[in-house]
């Protein structure tokens, strides 16, 4: 399964490859990054048609996480990818946004990785 | 009135003076004195009528001085007036006159107010008024009127700047306050910025611990199996690990101290500074703080900063206060844009198609920049809202000159700005701005 992480802090790339670290080398993800919301609608369109999870930070200077969620749902329709958002702790109104917009799933900040992992392996 | 006939008047009124004190010809007085003059003796309730009686005056003051001693006499003018036409004066003179009679010493004090006018292209007395003055009061003057006058003045003087001062003294401790209190406001911004900007930093530290401390038992199991390549790649990892757990704790501590900064009271002196890094550090900290407060908003940040700027020497939370300010007006301005551009968008059907298209387009942008000039720097925090209309541009550095709703701004944010900036930096704020379009703001900083 292929992974989109969208984040604005670089750093989330090294957490994510350790994270992942056995998964990674047994082939059982593939994981690719993009560092804003506008970087993830370029990676999107280079790969028409694959099957694909997104899971994107909302808050993000330029296109916020919730604008690349409203685009995605409305302009990648088949297969629809799958997106995750990750929430602030305790934040009600982006989460309700969110979800109005058709998020499939939410993760909290911080993000516990035990639970992510058991979310992605039954995609 | 012009001078010579000031001049003139002055001349004429001394001559009429010297008439009655010295030993001049009384004849010089119909050149001096219009034929139906009168004059009033307060003090002894004395009355004359035309210039006769005058020379007579005159002619008995003249022969009672040949039988004193000692005789002198000084005058000085207390009052001086001119009619608007130039054509009336009214002078008012005090006189000391001494002498000595039958080896008795005495002194009169004397006031004589002369009214002239300018008839046949010279002056003329018309009126006068003399009176002595006395010991007692209540009566015509005193002869110390002008004296105690003044003491009492100086009295009213004393005691007003005494209330003065204390109402500087109140005054100093409310700017102080106010000053302290706006400091608290920026604060307030800055919070939901700095919770977010340590939440993340405290998230990659106990994540990267975390699994550092899985990847040591993946190490050893790799170290049993024998293969001591991938334990070596996993040590590098860890490594790597522990230098990103030192970043990021060091970028949390870097934002607590900052925020400890911002609220102290500022007595810091100036040190060499990294302006990029601290502009940067504040647009961070101003952007999550609005985003905080309205989820709604969000704005392009666009930076360009000047590599070659180097450490310069700066007050850094005092000037990390002016930047976090205009980057919040900056976004502050995005914002309101961004309400009216809805309102625009809402309206687009029945109005003006080409504004509601073009502001439906309407990408809030913020940008920073900082450029290195031959013997200054400049910081520019620039914005594309609405522009600052141009009959309040002159009045924004003024103190409580806000245009947020009350209770929104203290309205000290910019003239604080602006004193950091001139007064503690020696350097210039300027501000351009265009309606629609933007505006930008300009720290001049000379480097010494």
């Amino acid at each position: 399964m292929k992974i989109l992480v969208v984040d604005d802090e670089k750093d989330v790339k090294d957490l994510f490859l350790q994270r992942f670290r056995k998964e990674i080398r047994k082939g059982e993800l593939t994981l690719m990054f993009a560092f804003s919301g506008e970087e993830a609608l370029e990676t999107l369109d280079t790969m028409k048609q694959e099957a694909i999870l997104i899971l994107s930070d909302i808050n993000m200077p330029g296109m916020s996480g919730l604008e690349l969620l409203e685009k995605i749902k409305s302009k990648y329709l088949a297969p629809p990818p799958v997106v995750m958002m990750v929430t602030a702790y305790g934040d009600d109104e982006n989460y309700n946004t969110a979800k109005r917009l058709g998020a499939d799933d939410f993760l909290t900040k911080p993000v516990d990785f035990k639970l992510l992992k058991e979310k992605l392996l039954n995609k | 009135m012009d001078s010579t006939k000031e001049i003139e008047v002055l001349n004429i009124h001394k001559l009429w003076i010297e008439s009655f004190l010295e030993d001049t010809p009384i004849e010089q007085l119909n050149e001096l004195v219009s034929k139906d003059i009168m004059g009033y003796g307060t003090t002894t309730e004395e009355r004359l009528f035309g210039i006769d009686a005058v020379k007579e005056l005159c002619r008995i003051g003249q022969e009672q001085k040949k039988d004193v001693k000692d005789y002198k006499y000084s005058f000085n003018i207390v009052h001086k007036r001119y009619s608007a036409n130039g054509e009336c004066a009214v002078i008012v003179i005090e006189i000391d006159v001494s002498y000595t009679f039958n080896d008795i010493k005495t002194e009169i004090p004397l006031r004589i107010s002369t009214v002239m006018f300018y008839t046949s292209n010279k002056w003329q007395v018309v009126h006068w008024h003399g009176s002595v003055g006395v010991d007692s009061d209540g009566d015509t003057w005193h002869k110390d009127e002008w004296k105690r006058e003044n003491e009492r003045l100086q009295k009213k003087v004393n005691e007003q700047t005494a209330e003065l001062k204390q109402s500087l003294e109140e005054l100093k401790a409310t700017q102080a306050q106010l000053i302290q209190s706006e400091k608290m406001a920026s604060l307030g911004e800055l919070t939901a910025g700095i919770a977010h900007e340590i939440q993340n930093p405290l998230n990659f530290v106990n994540n990267f611990s975390e699994v550092s401390n899985e990847l040591i038992d993946e190490m050893n199991e790799e170290i049993d199996k024998g293969d001591i390549e991938e334990a070596k790649h996993i040590a590098k990892d860890i490594k790597q690990n522990l230098e990103k757990i030192t970043h990021h704790g060091k970028r949390a501590d870097a934002i607590v101290k900052g925020m400890l900064q911002h609220s102290r009271k500022s007595s810091a002196e100036k040190e060499p500074t990294d302006i990029n890094k601290l502009a940067d550090e504040y647009l961070r900290l101003a952007y999550h703080g609005l985003r905080a407060k309205d989820k709604s908003f969000n704005a392009t940040l666009e930076t360009d900063f000047d590599e070659s700027i180097g450490l310069v020497n700066i007050i850094p939370q005092d000037m990390g206060r002016v930047i976090l300010n205009l980057i919040t007006n900056a976004f502050y301005a995005c914002t309101e844009r961004s309400r009216s551009a809805c309102t625009e968008r809402s309206r687009s059907a029945t109005n003006d198609k080409k504004k509601a298209a073009q502001e439906s387009d309407f990408k809030p942008t913020v940008s920073v920049s900082t450029k290195k000039l031959k013997n200054a720097i400049e910081i520019s925090v620039k914005d594309n809202g609405n522009g600052i209309p141009q009959n309040i541009v002159a009045k924004i550095f003024e103190p409580f000159f806000t245009t947020k709703p009350t209770g929104e701004g203290t309205g000290l944010g910019l003239s604080m700005s602006y004193d950091i900036v001139t007064k503690g930096h020696g350097g210039d704020l300027t501000v351009e701005t265009k309606q629609n379009e933007g505006t930008t703001f300009i720290i001049n900083l000379p480097i010494l």
